[in-house]
């Protein structure tokens, strides 16, 4: 595949090596080099995913799910090939327990449009927490004005940490039907105890959907020693290509649980008076899937898969200790979320200086941040700023660059004063 | 540092953006509205006073980076004392400015208030800001209209 990946546990992990991996990572922006310290908005591609997806559209690419052709057979088992992985990748019990939708976003909406509207109705209560990306928020909101269900969200300390205390009290109420909740914060890069949460949920039969978009890419997921009942991830911030998410779901609940949209590849029978659906997953995958970018995701498991989540999350861990350490040093940068349990996002304000701001001098450097309230606006409103800085790393992320983010703060402070 | 940024962060816009001038919430403004950038999360309100078809006041609240603020304070500045119509030439003035179109020839637009205001112009380098300068001249706008909303989105650009 690479240089770099495959390589043995016990490898020391050449972060030079898999940047080289990296096409996008060798060019310049205003004249500098690219320092990219927004994975967590979307990380960049490794050549391996480039060529797979190049790779299908010359050689294996037709239509899936249809045709008695030749090509056709083979863009479906690929295409079929990348739902194993990420089965694996997942440690879910079964292949037909991911669906593939257009992004984690839309896997949400499915679950909350599928599998909220046949089991919620008027004052049931759905738990969340402040630290939710708006995409598991909105939906719910949403079913709230179609059916009076009531969103309970779990508050966070001042270091940006679940409150477990308020989580346990909410889950009391016999009104909760489920529990909604990140495993990891993309705005603060706090790591929520999810097995906790999991496990308090179901003591009480309450079924729980985690977002796992951050998780999955830092920290790695095993839905199975989990228990989750379903799990949302994004594949353009797993270093995969956009246009493409995954829903997982236990086999028993996805089993019970209406369509989601209606169309081609969905059904078994059609006629004008009556449809009869497909099983699970394809139930769930109406029309022509992003098949390309099905493949693309499957091929980003590999990459990752094969430099190895552990070795990945050890030298995330190590810019990351190394980024909180300088940002220490600076008297003017104030760390928003400061909870123990963090990995590959730090979220920062500086005094007297809009994030904006902020952001624009450093992009000026070659210095890529993202600055806003990263789709957490209620979380931006609990810690009182309307926007933060965020740098988020990924696999790729070296000392070298948080130096770069150092010295482009250094310049920010020498224009503001 | 670049000479782009230099342009973009003159002393003129830092100190607006530290001492922002008509910061205030007036106690009966006749026309007031809020506006958004979706993108940042930023807010700006205007608070105006017409009064015998000029406006005689007008202030602003609201949080947001040295650009938005520096244009919000810089516009309650030039904005007193003329017409709505008059304001209304200046924000078309200023908007081509912001974007690099061709302002000279605008009608109705005051040459020495352009002049003021050619501070901001370093946003043209920086198409992703140009929301940041004009959301308080969108808000003025959608006040003097009688609306009580507006948003940056309108000036393109993706949030």
């Amino acid at each position: 595949m690479t240089a770099a990946a495959k390589t043995p546990a016990t490898m020391p992990y050449d972060v030079h090596a898999v940047r080289a991996d990296f096409p996008i990572l060798s060019r310049q922006v205003h004249g500098r080099p690219l320092v990219y310290l927004d994975s967590a908005a979307s990380a960049q591609k490794p050549r391996h995913v480039i060529d797979t997806m190049t790779e299908v559209m010359t050689a294996e690419y037709a239509n899936v799910h249809r045709g008695v052709h030749w090509l056709s057979a083979a863009a479906t088992r690929r295409f079929e090939e990348a739902r194993t992985k990420v089965a694996r990748f997942l440690n879910a019990a079964e292949d037909r327990e991911i669906v593939f939708t257009r992004n984690a976003t839309e896997a949400v909406n499915l679950v909350a449009s599928s599998w909220g509207r046949a089991n919620l109705r008027e004052g049931d209560e759905v738990v969340i927490s402040w630290l939710e990306h708006h995409a598991n928020i909105v939906p719910w909101q949403m079913l709230r004005a179609e059916k009076g269900i009531v969103l309970k969200v779990v508050p966070v300390d001042d270091r940006g940490a679940l409150v477990m205390e308020e989580y346990e009290r909410l889950l009391a109420s016999p009104r909760v039907r489920l529990v909604a909740m990140t495993a990891m914060s993309n705005a603060l890069g706090t790591i929520t105890p999810i097995a906790e949460v999991i496990e308090l949920a179901h003591a009480r039969g309450i079924p729980v959907l985690v977002d796992g978009c951050q998780a999955v890419t830092h920290l790695g997921v095993d839905v199975r020693a989990l228990d989750c009942d379903f799990l949302v991830l994004s594949g353009h911030k797993l270093y995969g290509p956009t246009g493409v998410g995954v829903l997982y779901g236990k086999a028993e609940l996805l089993s019970q649980m209406p369509p989601y949209q209606g169309g081609g590849d969905m059904i078994a029978r059609v006629t004008f008076e009556e449809t009869t659906f497909k099983d699970i997953p394809q139930r769930f995958e109406a029309g022509t899937p992003a098949i390309v970018e099905v493949i693309g995701l499957g091929a980003a498991i590999d990459y990752v898969s094969g430099l190895g989540l552990d070795r990945i999350r050890a030298h995330e861990q190590d810019v990351f200790d190394y980024a909180s350490r300088r940002l220490q040093e600076l008297n003017s940068v104030r760390v928003v979320g400061t909870a123990p349990e963090r990995a590959g996002i730090l979220s920062f304000t500086m005094e007297d200086v809009h994030p904006h701001d902020l952001a624009t001098i450093l992009d000026r450097s070659g210095v890529a941040v993202r600055a806003g309230h990263h789709c957490a606006q209620p979380l931006m409103d609990r810690f009182g700023v309307p926007a933060t800085a965020r740098a988020s790393f990924g696999l790729y992320s070296t000392r070298e660059e948080v130096d770069a983010l150092v010295a482009g703060l250094e310049r920010v402070r020498e224009i503001f004063g | 540092m670049s000479d782009e940024l230099r342009d973009l962060y003159q002393e003129v816009i830092l100190d607006h953006g530290r001492h922002p001038r008509n910061h205030r919430h007036p106690e009966d403004p006749t026309h007031h509205a809020r506006g958004d950038n979706p993108m940042c999360g930023d807010r700006v309100e205007v608070f105006l006073t017409l009064r015998d078809g000029v406006i005689a006041d007008a202030a602003f609240e609201g949080r947001g980076c040295a650009i938005s603020v520096a244009s919000a304070s810089m516009m309650t500045e030039l904005v007193a004392g003329k017409t709505p119509e008059a304001a209304e030439a200046l924000f078309r003035g200023f908007q081509a400015l912001c974007t690099g179109a061709d302002h000279t020839h605008l009608p109705d637009v005051d040459a020495s208030d352009m002049e003021r205001l050619e501070v901001m112009s370093g946003v043209r380098q920086f198409p992703m800001r140009v929301k940041c300068a004009t959301l308080a001249w969108h808000t003025l706008s959608a006040a003097m209209a009688g609306a009580d909303r507006a948003s940056s989105e309108t000036d393109g650009g993706k949030s």
